[in-house]
């Protein structure tokens, strides 16, 4: 990580209220951050003398975000957004850590393409990008990949990204092989044949528009399929973007038998269903689909009650052309990872989720699926975010710094802004002066 | 949550509530479908003639923007914009510049550059001339010719118009969709019309690897057995089965679909002795009806084709209509501010 300023310096946060990402808020009085880590808290910082001082009164002082779920599109789809202009774009949104999808081109297969990666990360980003391996060949599903070279190379564990794996046989080879080497697997549950052409939730909107759905049974018999070769062969398994009710009921009932299995699930299927598709809108394709009401509502309780670890953003920035088209021509995914925090904030305001849960999925819940910790006390790593959960804003083309333009709203204001992203003491948000 | 509120309604008609693009029956009322079959049958009258033309679109030029083949839906789309006067211009696009990877946008692009005022659309994906429709020059109508599985208003209005010639009206009316409901275009806007204009029934009869999921939210019943289908029907209406449904596992044989689903005269002697059968065409003799019934005394098949033109040049004088109504609402707008 490249040294713009601050570093070295030392900085006072004062007032706001403070969340460790584990329980209840407190009141924060004062917080030192010298040398990249959080040196004294309370009482004893507001004695310290400091090189800047920053108020956080009204807003809320949060460890940093950590994104198990990001496309930084490098290498290789640089129309589609860079390691410098996404990783900005998560610091905008508050992130401090963000997970690199191995879907790049080529694809994070190789210890080569981890180290380009890496290198790109340390000369233009101001966060942490911790690269995610491809779990099999060019991710086709077919053959291993070198996952103990990927793993020595800095990956911080496998998966498939969005794709699927060829069938079970390969699956269990693929768990047994990383479970050898410790490696967590990452795999978002889509059976492909069940899953077929379609594109959007296989419901009621899919069948007025007359959409190529995908059932939820699609996402279920993987689910299903997992769980039983996680038990099978005792690998550490993570489910990625979760989008049924059906899913959460498996994942809980797993756990109370004691497979290691953590999970996530997008934002925007914690706020969006099928009926965002209504007018057509290619923004919303996304994969896994959006689902219905009762979908929705059993994520967020699985969030809630500690069964979903985590909230992703899934972030998926497109050039125009990739989303402007009949839907079925469009590619899926959204730019929304500046947006996680305003829309958990939202649902926080409906009295949909507490804001300590909120906050604990985007930050120790993520961190401890990849083994992390992601706390406020003094030692502690000063990855740091402070936004005002009352100041309003409107993503839009003025506003947004991701390459991707389709953000989930763009057309209202959403409430909270992110005032100061700290990564290691140093500010990656607001954007450094050059 | 819904994220924005440009659903096709809102976008096809003008603030006064009149047509300016036909892309869906979704969201058109009772009145304003009734007026669509009013003016198809004030048209009507126009096809008797022998000269068979009226001025209303004269100097206006339509283009038939067609990137799925069709015969029978293209020539009566071109026959209707001649009647009515206008300059037309036949795009096989399927065959063209997409299959050279040129995109939607790009084509559409090029096209507004010849200063057309309305294009008619058939495309295989579901929601296209709804894209079109956001994205061309305001002014521009936009008529969906048919697009993917999702709708084929001027077929179901067109469907509509001769069952009203038959019946007098939908109330009271019990109607059977019979096939491949599943893929089926038409069949998602014929019952859609059929509910807004009042039918007490609409069922569909087809096996569950043909039906959409939660087919029944779409107003109608579902019937697997077509002996108790047909029972009390007023109007039958057969859909097209596509040959590549065996392939899909969908169906076992064409065979087995036809014993199961096709339309033979015992099955129509169990529906009301006046009940009518219809079918969007092209017809499969012997996959999905009988040969003695498409050509019996209860068929209305044919009449089907010649209300197509008279629906066509309806809704495409409409949309020019509420179009040029917009344009000079703006005007005068302006004019005041």
């Amino acid at each position: 990580m490249s040294s713009v300023n601050t570093s070295g310096g030392s900085l006072k946060i004062t007032g706001g209220r403070l969340f460790d990402g584990q329980g209840a808020e407190v009141e924060n009085t004062a917080l030192l951050i010298r040398d990249g880590r959080i040196a004294t808290m309370g009482e004893a910082a507001i004695r310290e003398n400091a090189d800047e001082t920053i108020s956080a009164d009204n807003c809320v002082i949060t460890p940093g975000f950590v994104d198990l779920c990001c496309n930084l599109r490098e290498p290789g789809n640089g129309q589609k957004g860079n390691i410098a202009t996404e990783t900005l774009a998560a610091a905008h949104g508050g992130y401090t850590t963000v997970c690199a999808s191995p879907e790049t081109s080529p694809v994070n297969d190789s210890s080569a393409v981890t180290h380009l990666i890496r290198d790109g990360a340390a000369s233009r980003s101001q966060i942490r990008v911790l690269p995610i391996g491809a779990i099999t060949r060019g991710l086709e599903g077919d053959l291993l990949s070198d996952m103990a070279g990927l793993a020595s190379a800095g990956c911080v564990a496998v998966g498939n990204g969005s794709r699927g794996v060829r069938n079970a046989r390969i699956l269990r080879r693929c768990m047994a092989y990383a479970q050898t080497f410790g490696l967590t697997v990452m795999f978002s549950p889509e059976n492909q044949a069940l899953a077929a052409d379609g594109y959007a939730h296989d419901g009621l909107v899919t069948s007025r528009l007359g959409l190529l759905g995908i059932p939820e049974v699609a996402e279920t018999a993987a689910v299903m399929e997992m769980l039983l070769l996680a038990e099978e062969t005792g690998v550490r398994l993570h489910l990625s973007q979760l989008s049924c009710g059906r899913s959460v009921e498996m994942l809980a009932d797993a756990r109370s038998r004691g497979i290691a299995v953590t999970a996530d699930v997008a934002m925007h299927q914690l706020v969006f269903t099928e009926d965002a598709l209504a007018g057509f809108d290619s923004r919303f394709h996304v994969r896994p689909p959006l689902r219905g009401e009762s979908d929705r509502k059993a994520l967020i309780a699985g969030v809630r009650e500690g069964v979903i670890d985590a909230i992703v953003s899934q972030h998926q920035p497109h050039d125009t052309a990739a989303k402007q088209a009949p839907m079925a021509a469009t590619e899926p995914g959204l730019s929304s990872i500046e947006s996680v925090l305003s829309l958990g904030l939202e649902l926080v305001e409906m009295n949909e989720l507490a804001l300590p849960d909120l906050i604990r999925a985007l930050t120790s819940g993520p961190a401890s699926v990849l083994g992390r910790t992601a706390r406020l006390a003094e030692g502690e790593t000063a990855d740091i975010c402070l936004f005002d959960p009352d100041a309003f804003w409107t993503p839009g083309s003025k506003t947004l710094v991701s390459a991707g333009r389709h953000a989930p709203v763009t057309d209202r204001e959403l409430p909270g802004v992110i005032r100061l992203t700290l990564s290691e003491g140093r500010k990656a948000w607001p954007q450094p002066a050059i | 949550m819904t994220a924005n509120d440009s659903s096709p309604h809102h976008l096809q008609l003008t603030r006064d509530g009149q047509l300016r693009h036909f892309l869906t029956l979704d969201g058109l009322d009772r009145a304003l479908l009734t007026d669509i079959l009013d003016t198809a049958d004030s048209f009507i009258e126009v096809g008797e003639r022998t000269i068979k033309k009226v001025p209303l679109l004269r100097g206006r030029t339509v283009v038939n923007l067609f990137f799925e083949s069709s015969t029978r839906t293209r020539s009566t789309f071109e026959l209707a914009a001649k009647r009515l006067s206008a300059d037309v211009l036949n795009l096989d696009i399927s065959t063209s510049a997409t299959s050279k990877g040129e995109s939607l946008s790009d084509t559409l692009l090029n096209l507004e550059a010849m200063a057309s005022d309305m294009f008619v659309v058939r495309h295989s994906q579901s929601g296209a001339p709804h894209f079109i429709a956001e994205s061309v020059t305001p002014g521009v109508a936009i008529i969906n010719a048919g697009d993917g599985r999702h709708a084929h208003p001027t077929q179901a209005m067109l469907d509509m118009l001769t069952i009203r010639q038959h019946k007098g009206q939908f109330e009271g009316l019990k109607v059977a969709i019979v096939g491949d409901v599943l893929h089926s275009r038409v069949a998602r806007s014929q019952i859609r019309a059929l509910n807004e204009l009042g039918a007490e029934e609409v069922r569909v009869i087809a096996p569950g690897t043909l039906l959409p999921k939660d087919v029944e939210s779409l107003g109608c019943t579902v019937e697997y057995d077509m002996a108790r289908g047909m029972k009390d029907l007023d109007v039958v209406i057969m859909l097209r089965l596509q040959k590549e449904r065996m392939e899909g596992a969908l169906l076992p044989s064409e065979r087995e679909f036809y014993r199961l689903y096709g339309l033979s005269q015992q099955k129509l002697a169990l529906a009301h002795p006046d009940c009518i059968v219809m079918h969007p065409g092209p017809i499969n003799r012997g996959v999905e009806i009988e040969s003695a019934v498409a050509d019996g005394p209860q068929s209305v098949i044919l009449n089907q084709v010649t209300n197509g033109i008279a629906i066509r040049m309806a809704v495409m004088s409409m949309a020019m209509g509420g179009q040029v109504a917009e344009r000079q609402q703006k005007l005068s707008e302006r004019g005041q501010a």
